[in-house]
Parts: C-alpha cells; sequence; structure tokens
C-alpha cells in the first residue's frame, strides 16, 4: 500500500496553461482542481457520477471530475469553468445561460455549461431530443430545465 | 406613490450574482479556505435504534493528524441538545441513538484523508433497540419509544403551545374546530371519507450542508454556514455556547440550494464545539448521501371526510393528519400545525374539524421542505374534489370555483382576509391549457389549487445607505440560494431610489452586519425582506427631500427623485450635491431603516399571515397503459403574486417548483427496510432530469398589485410545487378511470391499479 501512496508526476494543461503537479496515484482531479490548483468552479455534489456538477472537459470530452482520476489525466488538456470565457468575453453559452435565466444557485451551473459545450462540439445543431439527452447526467434542482434547456438550444440556433 | 412607470420593478432583469456563477468565481462554503483550517468527519449510527454504551475515541484522538475527536459524553462544557421546537437533539448521540446515520462521535484532522481514518479507530459499543419504522409501528400501543425524556422547549420557547401526548411517540398535537362538522356532514348529500399518503423525499439541494467555524479571543465564534436562516442558527449556537448574540457571527455565503433543507442549524452546532476542541478553524462538509441523514420532508398519512350539498356546496372538512417527524422533531411541530390549519385549502368551509400529530420514528428527522405540510394535505384535499366532482357530476373546475374563498374574504374569523383572486388564477390556468377544448383522446387533464400562509408573527429589518457618489449599500439578511432575492431586492431598492441597478448592492448575510431576518423560507422574502428594504430606501429619500427642500426653500412635496437627483422644477440637485449640503464636505452617508413586524394577533395560531400565497396547476398527462408510465406532457401554474417584481427570476423558480412537485408525484421516495434507509444517495434515490421534465411548461401570475409586500407584491416560490401531485392524479383520473391514493404514482402502482380496473 505504501508504494501505491507514493506521488506521480503528470504533465496537464489546464484551460491553456501547462503545469506539472505531483499528485497521488488515487488522487481525484475533482480534489486537485480544487484544492491544489484552487479552480473552485466543478463542484462537488454526489460522489456518484450522477449529478454532473464536477463535469470538466478533458480533451473536449466531458466528464464526472469527482470519480475521475488525476493520473488518468496525464498529458491531456483539462478544460474548467475558469477557462471557458475568452479573457472578458464570456462564451455564448455563458451569455445565453444569463439571458435566458437558466442560472438560480449556481451549484449545477460550471457542469451544465461544460456539458453543453462538449455537446455542441460533437453536434452544432442538436435537436431538442438530444439536448435532453445528452443532459440526463446534469441535474439541476432549482431551474426545472426549462431555461437552461432553452439557452443551450439558443446557442444552437445561432450555430446554425 | 409615483404613476410612471418603473425603472427596475417589474422587469426581466437577469440576475445580479449570475456573472459570478457561470464564471465559476461564486463562492460557496465548501470553496473557502480558512488559514489553519482542520476538515472534520463524523461517524454514524449504522442502527435504526440503539443504546450507545460507550464511544472511546482515544486511539483516533492519538492518531497522528488529529486536532480534535469527540463523542456525546464529551460534551459536558456546552448545552449538547438543540432544535428550533424542543431541544430534543444532540450534537452527538448521548446514550441513545435513535436512527440510522445519527453522528455518533466527530472527528477534525488535518485533512479529509486522516479525519476518515481517525473515524475508523473509533470504538462504539452499541445495543440495538427496536425501531419504530412507521407511522402505524409508532402509533401502536405499546410501541417502543423513540424519546423517554421530558422535552426542553426550543428557541421558539413556547412549550405551551407544544403539546405532546405523555407515554407515547406523539410529540405535537393540533385540533382546530369551527362549527360543527358532524352534524354538518350528517345532513350533506355527499360524504367522501379517504386516506391519502404522502412520502418522506429528501430536498436534494446539490450542495449538502456545510459550516465553517472558529472562535476567537476578540470576536467570539464566527460560522460561515449553508444556512437559510442565519440568525436562527446564532440563537442555537448562543445558548448552547453560553456565549452573548452579539458574540456570535454567521455569515451565509452563495448557497447551493436550500429548499427548507437548511432551515434552522444542521451542522452548524457540531463544527462549531469541534473549532472549539481543536482551536483552529474547522470545516464540516456533509455529503449528499449524509444530507439524506440530516433533514428530510415529513411523510404523512391524511385522513379526511368531506361533505358536499348536491348543488356542490362544500359543507364540512373533518381531517385528520397523521405526519412522521423522523427521530428529532426539528421544526416539524409546527410543519404539522401550520398546515394542518389550512387544511381546507382556498374554499369557504363553514364546519370544520381539524387535527393533526406530530409523530417520532426511528428514521432521519423531518423538518421543513418547500410547502412546509402543504403538499401532503393538498394532495388529500384537491384529490377527492374531483372525486367529489365525479360523484355530482360536475365539472372539477366548476366545483372549485363555487367553492372559492373571495378576495377579501376572512380566511377564518380574525385571520388575514383573502388577498388573492382565486377565479383569476383558476380562469387562467384553465384557458392556458385548453380545458373547455377537446384533448387528444390518449391525454388527460387535471387540475388542482393551494392556498399556504407565510410565518406569523415575523420581524425582517433592512438599512440602506446612500454614499456620496449616488451608489447604494442594501443590508438584509435573506438569503440568496438561487430564487434571486439579492436581485429582488436591489430592484426594490433602485427603484425607490431611482438609481441605475448597477449602483446598488446588496450585501450577502451576516449577522455581524446585516440586520435581522427571521429566515428566509415560507415565500417570504419579496414580501416582508422586500418591504423592509423598501420602507428603508424611503427613509433615505425623505431625508434627501428634507435636506433639499430646506436649502432650497421649497416644500418637501414639490421634490421628486429622478435618476440619481432630487427634483423641483428648474432645479436639479445630484445625489452628490445633496450630500455635500448636508456635510458640509465631500464624506457622510445617509442612512434609512426599514422594520417589518406585524406582530402577534388574534387569529387563532397566535399571528395573521401578511399575505396568502394562491395558485392553481393543470396538468396534462399521458400514460403507457402496458408498463404503466404517466408522462406529464403539458403543465400550467399560475400564482396570484400581485406583483412580479421580476418576471424572469420568478418564472424560473415557479418552473423549478413544478418539476420538483414531480419528484415525488412520480418517483421520489426515501425507501426503508429492515431499518436501513435503502436509497439513500443519488444512484439510487432518483429526482427529475431535463427529459423528465413537461415538454410543454408555463408559468403565468396574476398581478393585482394587491399584496402588502412591496410595490402590491405577494410571496411566491412555493405555490407551484403544491398543485403538482393532485393535478397529475386528477389528469390521470380523467384519463384512466384509475384514483391512486399513495405518492408517489410509480410505474408499478399505475400499472396495478390499471390491472384491477381491468381494460376497457
Amino acid at each position: 500500500m505504501d508504494g501505491a501512496r507514493s506521488p506521480e508526476t503528470i504533465h496537464l494543461v489546464v484551460n491553456g496553461r501547462a503545469c506539472d503537479l505531483e499528485v497521488a496515484p488515487h488522487a481525484l482531479l475533482l480534489d486537485v482542481l480544487r484544492d491544489v490548483l484552487d479552480l473552485k468552479g466543478a463542484k462537488r455534489s454526489c460522489d456518484t457520477q450522477v449529478c454532473g456538477a464536477c463535469t470538466v472537459l478533458i480533451d473536449g470530452m466531458a466528464v464526472s471530475a469527482c470519480t475521475y482520476l488525476a493520473v488518468e489525466a496525464d498529458g491531456r488538456a483539462v478544460l474548467t469553468v475558469e477557462g471557458l470565457a475568452e479573457g472578458e468575453t464570456l462564451h455564448p453559452l455563458q451569455r445565453a445561460f444569463l439571458d435566458a435565466g437558466a442560472v438560480q444557485c449556481g451549484f449545477c451551473t460550471s457542469g451544465m455549461l461544460l456539458t453543453a459545450r462538449a455537446m455542441l462540439a460533437e453536434t452544432t445543431a442538436p435537436s431538442r431530443q438530444e439536448v435532453l439527452h445528452y443532459l440526463r447526467g446534469s441535474l439541476c434542482r432549482c431551474t426545472g430545465y426549462r431555461k437552461i434547456v432553452e439557452a443551450i438550444m439558443a446557442v444552437a440556433e445561432t450555430a446554425r | 406613490m409615483s404613476q410612471q412607470p418603473f425603472r427596475a420593478v417589474g422587469r426581466p432583469i437577469p440576475r445580479i450574482d449570475g456573472l459570478e456563477k457561470v464564471t465559476g468565481r461564486a463562492r460557496y462554503v465548501t470553496d473557502l479556505v480558512i488559514p489553519g483550517m482542520a476538515h472534520a468527519k463524523v461517524l454514524r449510527s449504522p442502527y435504526a435504534h440503539s443504546r450507545v454504551r460507550k464511544v472511546d475515541v482515544t486511539r483516533a484522538r492519538a492518531h497522528p493528524g488529529v486536532l480534535a475527536a469527540l463523542c456525546g459524553a464529551d460534551l459536558t462544557w456546552c448545552e449538547p441538545y438543540y432544535g428550533p421546537a424542543y431541544r430534543d437533539r444532540p450534537v452527538l448521540a448521548i446514550d441513545v441513538a435513535r436512527y440510522e446515520g445519527e453522528p455518533v462521535a466527530a472527528v477534525a484532522a488535518v485533512d479529509e484523508a486522516t479525519a476518515d481514518e481517525a473515524l475508523d479507530l473509533i470504538e462504539v459499543d452499541y445495543d440495538p433497540l427496536p425501531p419504530v419504522m412507521t407511522l402505524e409501528e409508532a402509533l401502536s400501543p405499546g410501541a417502543p419509544r423513540v424519546h423517554t425524556g421530558k422535552p426542553q422547549a426550543g428557541h421558539f420557547a413556547d412549550l405551551a403551545s407544544l403539546r405532546p401526548v405523555p407515554g407515547t411517540n406523539v410529540c405535537h398535537q393540533f385540533h382546530f374546530a369551527r362549527g360543527d362538522s358532524g352534524r354538518a356532514l350528517a345532513s350533506a348529500d355527499l360524504v367522501l371519507d379517504e386516506t391519502y399518503r404522502f412520502p418522506p423525499v429528501q430536498h436534494v439541494a446539490l450542495e449538502a450542508h456545510a459550516a465553517v467555524a472558529v472562535w476567537s479571543e476578540t470576536d467570539g465564534l464566527t460560522v460561515w454556514a449553508s444556512t437559510q436562516n442565519p440568525y436562527s442558527v446564532r440563537v442555537e449556537l448562543a445558548k448552547m455556547f453560553g456565549v452573548p448574540l452579539a458574540r456570535i457571527r454567521v455569515v451565509v455565503p452563495h448557497l447551493g440550494g436550500g429548499f427548507g433543507s437548511k432551515t434552522y442549524a444542521k451542522l452548524e452546532p457540531l463544527a462549531a464545539a469541534l473549532a472549539r476542541v481543536a482551536g483552529r478553524p474547522v470545516r464540516l462538509a456533509a455529503s449528499v448521501a449524509e444530507a439524506f441523514q440530516t433533514v428530510r420532508r415529513c411523510c404523512a398519512r391524511v385522513h379526511v371526510r368531506v361533505g358536499f350539498r348536491r348543488d356542490g356546496g362544500l359543507v364540512a372538512v373533518e381531517c385528520g393528519a397523521d405526519y412522521d417527524v423522523g427521530a428529532y422533531a426539528d421544526i416539524g411541530p409546527r410543519v404539522v400545525q401550520k398546515a394542518t390549519y389550512t387544511a381546507t385549502g382556498p374554499y369557504r368551509v363553514p364546519d370544520v374539524t381539524l387535527d393533526a400529530r406530530a409523530v417520532y420514528t426511528n428514521t432521519t428527522p423531518g423538518g421543513a421542505f418547500r410547502g412546509f405540510g402543504v403538499p401532503q394535505l393538498a394532495w388529500a384535499l384537491e384529490s377527492l374534489f374531483d372525486v367529489a366532482a365525479e360523484r355530482l357530476g360536475r365539472d372539477p373546475v366548476e366545483l372549485r370555483r363555487q367553492n372559492f374563498l373571495a378576495h377579501g374574504e376572512e380566511f377564518a374569523p380574525g385571520d388575514t382576509p383573502i388577498d388573492g383572486k382565486l377565479e383569476e388564477s383558476l380562469g387562467r390556468a384553465a384557458e392556458t391549457i385548453g380545458w373547455t377544448q377537446t384533448g387528444a383522446a390518449d391525454r388527460g387533464r387535471g387540475v388542482a389549487a393551494m392556498l399556504k400562509a407565510s410565518v406569523a408573527p415575523s420581524v425582517s429589518e433592512a438599512i440602506v445607505r446612500l454614499h456620496t457618489d449616488g451608489s447604494v449599500t442594501v443590508l438584509a439578511s435573506a438569503v440568496e440560494m438561487g430564487q434571486g432575492t439579492r436581485t429582488v431586492l436591489a430592484q426594490i431598492a433602485a427603484e425607490v431610489l431611482s438609481v441605475p441597478m448597477a449602483r446598488v448592492i446588496v450585501v450577502q448575510p451576516d449577522t455581524a452586519v446585516t440586520p435581522y431576518d427571521q429566515t428566509t423560507s415560507s415565500s417570504r422574502s419579496t414580501a416582508m425582506t422586500g418591504r423592509a428594504v423598501q420602507v428603508a430606501a424611503e427613509d433615505v429619500r425623505e431625508q434627501l427631500l428634507h435636506v433639499t427642500a430646506a436649502e432650497l426653500g421649497v416644500a418637501v412635496t414639490d421634490l421628486a427623485l429622478d435618476d440619481g437627483s432630487v427634483v423641483t422644477p428648474g432645479r436639479r440637485l445630484t445625489y452628490a450635491e445633496v450630500l455635500m449640503l448636508r456635510f458640509g464636505m465631500s464624506g457622510g452617508e445617509i442612512i434609512g431603516r426599514g422594520v417589518v413586524a406585524p406582530g402577534r394577533t388574534a387569529a387563532p395560531l397566535g399571528g395573521s399571515t401578511p399575505f396568502w400565497e394562491v395558485a392553481v396547476g393543470a396538468a396534462e398527462v399521458s400514460v403507457d397503459e402496458e408498463t404503466g408510465a404517466l408522462r406529464v406532457e403539458r403543465y400550467v401554474s399560475v400564482a396570484d403574486v400581485g406583483r412580479a417584481i421580476n418576471p424572469l427570476l420568478l418564472e424560473g423558480q415557479d418552473e423549478g417548483g413544478v418539476v420538483q412537485g414531480l419528484g415525488h408525484t412520480l418517483f421520489e421516495e426515501m425507501l426503508y427496510q429492515d431499518g436501513h434507509l435503502l436509497n439513500g444517495t443519488l444512484l439510487a434515490y432518483r429526482v427529475p432530469r431535463a427529459d423528465d421534465a413537461p415538454p410543454a411548461l408555463e408559468c403565468r401570475f396574476v398581478e393585482n398589485a394587491d399584496g402588502s409586500g412591496p410595490f402590491g407584491a405577494k410571496g411566491a416560490g412555493e405555490g407551484s410545487l403544491i398543485p403538482v401531485s393532485p393535478a397529475v392524479a386528477n389528469a390521470l383520473a380523467r384519463l384512466t378511470g384509475v384514483r391512486l391514493r399513495d405518492l408517489p404514482l410509480t410505474p408499478e402502482r399505475v400499472w396495478r391499479a390499471l390491472r384491477a380496473r381491468g381494460r376497457r
């Protein structure tokens, strides 16, 4: 067991910045992002890959950072909500979420935004059904989802 | 009041904290890092009910990196019990552990992993006792008792109004009667006598409970808490630790949802006790699984007898409601009493007998959850209205319309008159769903109405500060938990003082800084805290006008505020100029104060609600007869809000309420077996997803500016949730002829009922 605990060096590109980190082999990506890199946008909630509050993108793919080992991200690009805007210019999804009233408590928002971004990278013009399907791993207890779906659809329409 | 169009009020302004939230910069309690902060973990009882013979934390305490290890027996230096109704809940179990998941011991260590390791070193000698897991078990003669000691009053400090039944598990009973319901039922043309059940459900705020506590010699105790009512938490902590209120500071950062789960003290007492012993800041963050072991909605069994005349007039209601409040009372007794008092809903009923009991069981404590006991009762009454309509050959919409309380009619003698127009809400809902039009053969439609009181008496205070550059600080303690109250309070101040939204700051609640507010619950923040902000801003306005009037030698009535200036025909002074006149220098500020405190009344519960929350829901459903899967295809909610201060945020809140209501309607239920909770994680406990929401969801508002809140507003936010279950069940009944009386309406229940009905 002691051997398993010796730290490993991993190389990540987080929100466009390269970083080398010493992490324990069992360290979760969520803890490394939040506690080591101080990127608190990804939230801990269900711990079981159900709710999506901890969603980040690994090489563009949406993953649950709560159940993803940091070492698995070695050599990959990680995008968190903090890297979504271009400087002070919001990503169209961020703008759309604000305008549509798709944000309430905000705890699911980071994960929703990144999930939507991953989807739009895959399918530029998703149907409403596709959006609903994609959001099955992203829970929101405040909004009833209508405004979230509306915000995503608005961005998808623009991309059409 | 000005007849000009409003500049901020009534506009769909995006939330002021939105930018922080979409950029991930908003900080919640679990995001805070305090220098020297230790991390706490909790050891929880594996049994529903057991004697705790001995807890040995010696080895945990000696573990490297551990800063504090506590069990119930260690808490001799403070008052270890807390609770708003009864002080029946120990911070850590003392002698008895009364539900699975009850905290038994806790550790604070240098990091979470070390704290977890230390938990494994704690030895507990349990002696399991027979549990009572259901209302039936708890109420049966000779049932094991959950609590055997003498109850101590909680911080409402009025045990006189709490009536436990000695020697039983009933911790409170409520009785209310008007007229002679027995005689009225005997003479009624139609009497229905049915029992309905509502399941235990969890709030599932995505942010579970969390607190960071630190003690200092100078400042006393500071707690950053995910709480909906910092002032109630402060009272609990003051009592427990024997500290003056002024030396306890409760600070509330962004909240990741509440829905009632974060009312009253939850983790704060334990975090504070650990911090005291550790001599360090301590962070205690529950997991979602631990939230299931912290609080839930009180499940209920509701027996109702209703009597109607042949012409549809409702003549009598008798209601006997038993609520399971779990192992500790929390606010359960008040949930039970307040809800049952309004068990007759928005209807005129001459003869009434209402009885309710709050019953202890060996399950997760039941407390406040959006609706505060009303959804359980509305489920029964609103279902019965449709049963009655069918038996009387009446249209359910018309039968409700016939029996509604009128605008201005007293709910009960001496209580607040009805301040909404129910017929207007019902009419809008029926029209929007197309009630009178023929629908598709495979769709059914149903309606339901609700009425709910807000907390009374209650107090909200606010301070508004106008600075020399004309910007404004609002100090108020309504908690922003997603509903949008910070934005709404800013709109109110911006409106009264005629300044842009961008020049108004609403400070997050901090009991050392922001003034008293009773609670952020009960749909009260816009009406009560908002009204206090309006009064405080008006106080600032009056001061501005008086300074200007004296300086210019004109009457106050000749002055008005306009876009950051005091104006009179021919003159215009900016606020900066007025403050310069007031202080003779560029400095100082004008401070306004607002207090809203309706106080006690002669009404049956000792206080009169400042507004009635009324709403109507209409559902259109389809059902797969092969699988029993029920789908809500369309839902319309109409709430009478007086005035929508921010229609965008209000719509969002009500949409969320409908979908949350669909959870307990269609699938949510905490399931217990052999004393264990089977589904206390999000893997096994299903909350609504995006694809569960109705494809068509419309939330509308009736606005007659007839509320007691700012600009005629009333409270909102709970009303949309309450009619959902009965509206859906009524729609199912009208589609299939099947009447279900137990929630949730799972495919299995629907399928079995369809089978029992037989093929048509």
